[in-house]
């Protein structure tokens, strides 16, 4: 029965996926793309990854596939002349047999790795309860590998200065995106005044029991995002103008406590980034809370794309 | 058959068929979308090798799990800055193209290559 579940999901995944890629219209390939993402939001689950299917559901399927509905909209001109551009038989032949080698390559992989699968998850357990979290992920975020986790938001960082910094100079400074105008009394205004308010309980619930359930900063921080973006694509509020000095200090930090806290680990527990015996816990939750809105700032900016209007009000 | 082996078979395949579309579409937004279809198939394919390390009473190696999170996110910023500067070409020069030469002339070229 389970068996059955698993295989008739791997079937529908890849049904989609091929879908998104072989579909004419780049509109229904993204529809596609979307779908794609909430199954495998459920593949994540039978494979015992509640957090990362959280991330999934949040970033993977719902940020990315609006990100790419809204660049399908704008691109769908030029669809037309990349079909002209579409390469002949003999690479499609050729394209597919690479497809295929590699896919019988890592299948080979797949059917031989070792017996009995190396694991971490017993050290991971025999050390969770000196950080005082109780969710074996953010135990591994926020301690065992922090590092990774800072060099995360820093890469974030720089991918929202990268997309900012291809505003034309004329609007540097100014707005995000185009002014929204919807309907004032419309459902869409109506939803952007009723939902904000539960979605931003549930984002703070997600990010509060991360610190011992599944949830966590990036999944709380893109409900948070995506209230912020259902407001203005509402016309209820519009984006900041990118030179304001509260947003950027916003920006930053997260990060810069960050690494103020690792710094401070030079000196009480003589390595960057390690707590103070006995002070994890704390210690974790204020680099949670300082990450918290910088991560919602950058998920919802890097949506808007860069500034379209110059910086006067 | 467990389901990391399933999903970990899915995920090679799911690897091939982004491979395939990132090759074949001249159109730059479904080439990301096609490199997003090959990310999704590496993060299964992690995920299947981290559900095989289910130990100590958790499902899965949260470790291998706690770097999925990181990379979706990080995959997430990536197409959006690949986004952005697809945009910005677009709003430049009016069209998307990828290719060197004019289209007419990439067109004969790999005609019955």
């Amino acid at each position: 029965m389970i068996d059955a579940l698993n295989i008739g999901l791997a079937g529908l995944v890849l049904g989609l996926a091929f879908w998104s890629i072989v579909a004419r219209e780049a509109f229904v390939a993204v529809a596609a793309f979307i779908a794609y993402g909430l199954l495998l939001t459920l593949v994540w689950v039978l494979l015992h990854g509640i957090d990362v299917a959280l991330t999934e559901a949040a970033i993977g399927g719902g940020l990315t596939g609006a990100l790419l509905i809204g660049a399908a909209s704008r691109l769908r001109g030029s669809e037309a002349a990349a079909r002209a551009e579409r390469p002949g038989a003999a690479v499609h032949w050729l394209a597919a047999g690479v497809s295929v080698a590699v896919t019988a390559a890592l299948a080979v992989g797949v059917l031989v790795l070792p017996v009995p699968a190396p694991t971490l998850a017993p050290d991971v357990a025999a050390h969770i309860a000196v950080t005082g979290v109780g969710n074996p992920i953010t135990a591994v975020l926020l301690a065992f590998r922090a590092m990774d986790t800072l060099l995360e938001a820093i890469v974030l960082l720089f991918a929202l200065i990268g997309v900012w910094s291809l505003a034309p100079d004329r609007f540097w400074g100014g707005r995000p995106g185009l002014r929204q105008h919807a309907d004032p009394n419309g459902i869409l205004a109506y939803v952007a005044r009723v939902l904000p308010p539960i979605g931003v309980i549930a984002g703070i619930y997600i990010f509060w029991i991360g610190a011992d359930h599944p949830g966590g900063k990036f999944q709380g921080a893109t409900i948070m995002a995506a209230m912020w973006l259902l407001v203005m694509m509402a016309g209820l509020a519009d984006a900041p103008p990118i030179s304001r000095t509260w947003l950027r200090t916003l920006l930053v930090a997260g990060p810069l406590v960050f690494i103020a806290i690792g710094a401070v680990g030079v000196v009480t527990a003589d390595a960057f980034l390690a707590y103070p015996e006995g002070g994890a816990k704390p210690l974790i939750l204020a680099i949670e809370f300082a990450l918290m809105p910088t991560l919602t700032l950058i998920l919802g900016l890097m949506l808007m794309g860069a500034p379209k209007r110059g910086p006067l009000p | 058959m467990s389901a990391a082996t399933v999903f970990g078979l899915c995920a090679a395949a799911l690897i091939g068929i982004g491979l395939y579309g990132l090759i074949v579409n001249p159109h730059p937004l479904r080439k990301i979308l096609a490199f997003n279809v090959i990310g999704s198939g590496v993060f299964m394919l992690f995920g299947a090798i981290a559900r095989r390390g289910a130990a100590a009473g958790m499902g899965g190696d949260p470790v291998p799990q706690a770097l999925l999170i990181t990379g979706i996110v990080v995959a997430f910023s990536a197409t959006a800055l690949a986004v952005a500067l697809l945009l910005r070409l677009f709003d430049e020069t009016g069209s998307v193209t990828l290719a060197s030469e004019a289209p007419d002339k990439v067109q004969t070229g790999t005609d019955d290559a």
